[in-house]
């Protein structure tokens, strides 16, 4: 094996790890705000690069500004997914809750198909497409993007939950909903945020890979799923252990699909899921903790 | 008969018990008071195996039962009951007393699927032997009712008729006079009383003073994870340190 | 119960003179897939509506039940008889051994461990091509056969079927009447005090997952002998959430509803035939629906809906 093919593997693994970090990161925000696996995360990636396709092309807007636009219509489709179908669920349980976001994210698919067609769409790269030189293997410019713009979101991230009234808030809830309503923070509100804040990262996530490796209707599906692979190995943090699962998770597939079989590419996570799951359910850097009777 | 030495239990940083030690004879009832946060329950549930302890031990009858799961300590005759009930909502309180019939019955999935000869003639005697503890709890009228949709007083006596079904050497009751108005406590210290009699040893975390008072030969009081005092109801009416730390705060 | 027993003798009749009914057609291999479905459904309820154990990977057993049987058949020439079994038997000790860990998980780990679990055997079936024949599938499976007859037409494969889906069903309305069936509901509704009473929950939640998978690899096996050609495609991911909205839409804990909700979601796509593709739209919101306005399903949500309906009309008829 040589060196600079493992170099390259590793590189192109990075951004797409990065793509799962991000997506992840969502999963996890929703899931500590409110205990709820949102299976329809996928779709706001699904979105966010369909949705740019359009404003490139039906609203001929400069790619400056169809980021944004396309953002912010995820983010509103983020918005009235939980208004119609999560807030008035009378019956939340687990079960209900994953039936629920599992329904909407076919609906969302299906209306998707409906407007973009069953066809894989390209969306040009930011910034060209000349290849650069990293010791004896090579990136695209996109590559670097999505790195940077992943950096920019975590470091926004951070600042957001540490350092801002809402963001605290947002992490009293994911340490005791109830005790986080008694001291008067509005939970509902924040169940609210939480939507519109992993709307809008996966939405970003799906624009940025999406001049790497195409989009379409059904994309959600297999990204969303990955995204949650890295949560699960970050224990469900929004924080850097999410970071470091996607991009783990990005690299040794894309070293599993170069050096062993493209085939069983998606088969890696998978088996990384199951593993982790059976191994370490509190993610690779949890404490386990016990539950209450 | 139930013998716990040096239990210690840690959560994170949090020490819930520390070196805890006590006998219960055989045929006793005993009751475990302390103020909330004591860590009565965390011991309830070291004993009836649903929590792990830092360290310590667990003798019933002589046998060291330290880390057995819930399922095997009911098959050693040890049972329990829950300070926020758990009843199983979605079924009818005759059938909840079945599931308590579990480790008396053995049909397996098998036999219960192709309605084996031995399984039908098994579930005609579950359902009578259930029948029969719904009426020591005074509950038999209530037999077909759905669980969940019982007012709180009955479903405690559905969980303590659910308990003896297992046929129990030994009770553990949590807080079972919790939520209930004074006319079912009544009710409640008889019904403890009838299950002594029945040979059936009883630990009870109890908040009712009178309740603990009038029914409990002894007495072990928790504070902040430690054993406080022991003794018969008398000698902890009378145990200054109880006076000072639990009792006689507010009066 | 003897209710449950009555109900199930009515349908078992009714199933039977269905043909009669039909005269045959094209409804027949409708009806074909509404039994196989029907099992598919009853192996996830018990799982999931008795035992309250989601699994999003079911179509990996079945899938995995019709490629041993199609595999055993054509290219080990075994008889389909004894493939039937011999592919149960491995699809069980499969899920026997991933069970303890799997089972472990509760609520949505439990979910993402299962599906997981569907899309690894998914792409096994794609990508160990000289065994499965990968994407493209296998064909030539051969039809079962029974004192000379062959299974190789809609009406034979509607009675093959059936009979097999009536004795799941049967056998499923038993078990929740049982010892072991109220255990699972037990384990459903408080595990730890379940536990307590000395239900062991662990090798409970194994064992039904064992039965659900094995149920599940008979009738892939079923499904690879009367299409005798499968691939991939009927395995994946679609597929298991399509079983798991059948079990949702008929009624959880309920057999009846499974075939309720195996028919709706196997006759639905006929009608929507004019919409192909879209049907999905239809699907999303039909499970989002459902759970928002009938959780109980279908088995419960219409006689309720029957009931407030012929109140209404009792009370206006009073005024
Ligand atoms: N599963 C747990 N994880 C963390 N802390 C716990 C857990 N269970 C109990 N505790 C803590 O242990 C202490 C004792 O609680 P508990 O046994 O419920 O008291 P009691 O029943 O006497 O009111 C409390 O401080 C409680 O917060
Ligand atoms: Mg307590």
């Amino acid at each position: 094996m040589e060196f600079d093919q493992i170099l390259q593997y590793s590189l192109s693994g990075l951004s797409t790890g990065a793509i799962y970090a991000l997506i992840g990161i969502g999963f996890s925000i929703i899931y500590n705000a409110t205990g709820i696996i949102n299976f329809a995360q996928g779709e706001f990636v699904m979105l966010g690069g369909l949705l740019t396709l359009s404003s490139l092309q039906l609203l001929k807007l400069p790619l400056w500004a169809a980021i944004p636009v396309s953002v912010a219509i995820s983010t509103v489709v983020g918005v009235i997914f939980e208004r119609l179908a999560i807030r008035p669920l009378r019956q939340p349980t687990p079960i209900n809750l994953v039936i629920i976001t599992i329904g909407g994210s076919i609906l969302i698919r299906g209306l998707a198909m409906l407007v973009w067609g069953k066809d894989t769409h390209a969306i040009p790269p930011f910034s060209g497409d000349t290849p650069i030189a990293i010791g004896g293997a090579t990136i695209l410019p996109q590559h670097l993007w999505i790195l940077a713009i992943t950096l920019i979101i975590i470091v926004v991230n951070k600042i957001y939950f540490y350092h801002t009234i809402s963001g605290k808030a947002m992490r009293a809830c994911s340490y005791n909903r109830r005790a986080a309503g008694l001291v008067g923070i509005d939970v509902k509100r924040m169940v609210l945020f939480s939507f519109i804040i992993s709307a809008a990262m996966g939405a970003v996530a799906g624009i940025i890979v999406a001049p790497l490796t195409m989009t379409a209707y059904d994309v959600g599906v297999m990204l969303g799923l990955k995204g949650f692979c890295a949560a699960i190995i970050g224990g469900m943090s929004s924080g850097i252990s999410t970071v470091i699962g996607g991009l783990l998770l990005g690299v040794l597939e894309s070293l599993g699909a170069g050096l062993i079989s493209s085939g069983y590419k998606d088969a890696i996570s998978f088996i990384i899921l199951l593993l982790i799951l059976f191994i370490r359910p509190q993610g690779l850097f949890g404490k386990a903790d016990s539950e209450r009777v | 008969m139930l013998e716990v030495s040096g239990i210690t239990q840690i959560f994170g940083g949090v020490t819930a018990l520390e070196a805890v030690s006590f006998k219960i004879a055989k045929g006793e009832i005993t009751g475990v008071i302390g103020p909330n946060g004591a860590g009565k329950t965390t011991l309830f549930n070291i004993i009836s195996g649903i929590y792990r302890q830092t360290s310590g031990t667990v003798l019933l009858e002589g046998k060291d039962v330290s880390g057995f799961p819930p399922e095997r300590l009911a098959r050693l005759a040890m049972v329990r009951t829950f300070q926020n009930i758990e009843l199983f909502g979605g079924m009818t309180v005759l059938e909840n007393v079945m599931v308590g019939m579990h480790t008396k019955s053995s049909s397996g999935l098998l036999a219960c699927s192709f309605k084996a000869p031995w399984s039908i003639s098994e579930e005609r005697r579950i359902r009578e032997c259930a029948m029969t503890w719904l009426e020591f709890t005074g509950i038999a009228d209530l037999a077909d009712q759905t669980a969940g949709n019982l007012p709180f007083g009955k479903g405690r006596l559905l969980e303590i008729a659910r308990a003896l079904a297992v046929g129990p050497r030994i009770i553990l009751m949590d807080e079972p006079a919790a939520g209930l108005n004074s006319q079912e406590t009544l009710a409640l210290a008889g019904l403890i009383k009838r299950i002594r009699d029945l040979d059936i040893t009883v630990v009870l975390v109890e908040h009712d003073m009178e309740l603990v008072m009038d029914i409990c030969d002894r007495i072990v009081v928790l504070n902040l994870g430690k054993k406080l005092a022991e003794g018969t109801p008398r000698e902890i009416q009378e145990s200054p340190e109880v006076i000072a730390a639990y009792l006689g705060d507010d009066d | 119960m003897k209710k449950d027993l009555l109900l199930f003798i009515a349908f078992a009749l009714l199933v039977m003179a269905a043909p009669q009914l039909f005269k045959g057609g094209y409804l027949m291999n409708v009806l074909v897939f509404v039994g196989i479905n029907t099992m598919l459904a009853v192996a996830l309820n018990l799982l999931l509506g008795y035992a309250g154990q989601i699994s999003l990977g079911h179509a990996g057993f079945f899938g995995l039940g019709a490629y041993l049987s199609g595999i055993l058949t054509t290219t080990y020439s075994m008889d389909p008889w004894g493939a039937m079994p011999v592919a149960a038997i491995i699809v069980g000790s499969l899920a026997g051994l991933i069970g303890f860990p799997i089972l472990k998980l509760k609520g949505h780990y439990l979910a993402m461990a299962t599906l997981g679990l569907g899309i690894i055997i998914f792409i096994v079936f794609n990508e160990t091509v000289d065994l499965t024949g990968g994407p493209s599938g296998l064909s030539g499976i051969p039809n079962l056969k029974l004192a000379g007859v062959s299974f190789d037409s809609d009406v034979k494969n509607y009675y093959l079927i059936w009979t097999f889906a009536l004795a799941v069903m049967l056998f499923s309305i038993n078990l929740a009447n049982s010892r072991v069936g109220r255990a699972l509901r037990a384990v459903h509704d408080s595990e730890v005090a379940a536990q307590v009473l000395g239900v062991n929950a662990r090798l409970l939640k194994v064992q039904i997952f064992t039965l659900s998978a094995v149920i599940s690899s008979l009738a892939g096996s079923l499904y690879a002998h009367t299409m005798t050609f499968i691939s991939p495609a009927s395995f994946g991911f679609n597929f298991s959430i399509e079983l798991l909205t059948m079990v949702v839409i008929g009624g959880l804990g309920s057999i009846f509803g499974s075939f309720l909700g195996a028919a709706l979601l196997t006759l639905l796509p006929e009608f929507l035939r004019a919409v192909n593709d879209y049907d999905i739209i239809v699907y999303g919101a039909l499970l989002m629906v459902m759970v928002m306005f009938m959780p109980g399903g279908l088995v419960r949500g219409i006689p309720a809906l029957y009931r407030k309906i012929a109140g209404q009309k009792g009370e206006a008829g009073n005024a």
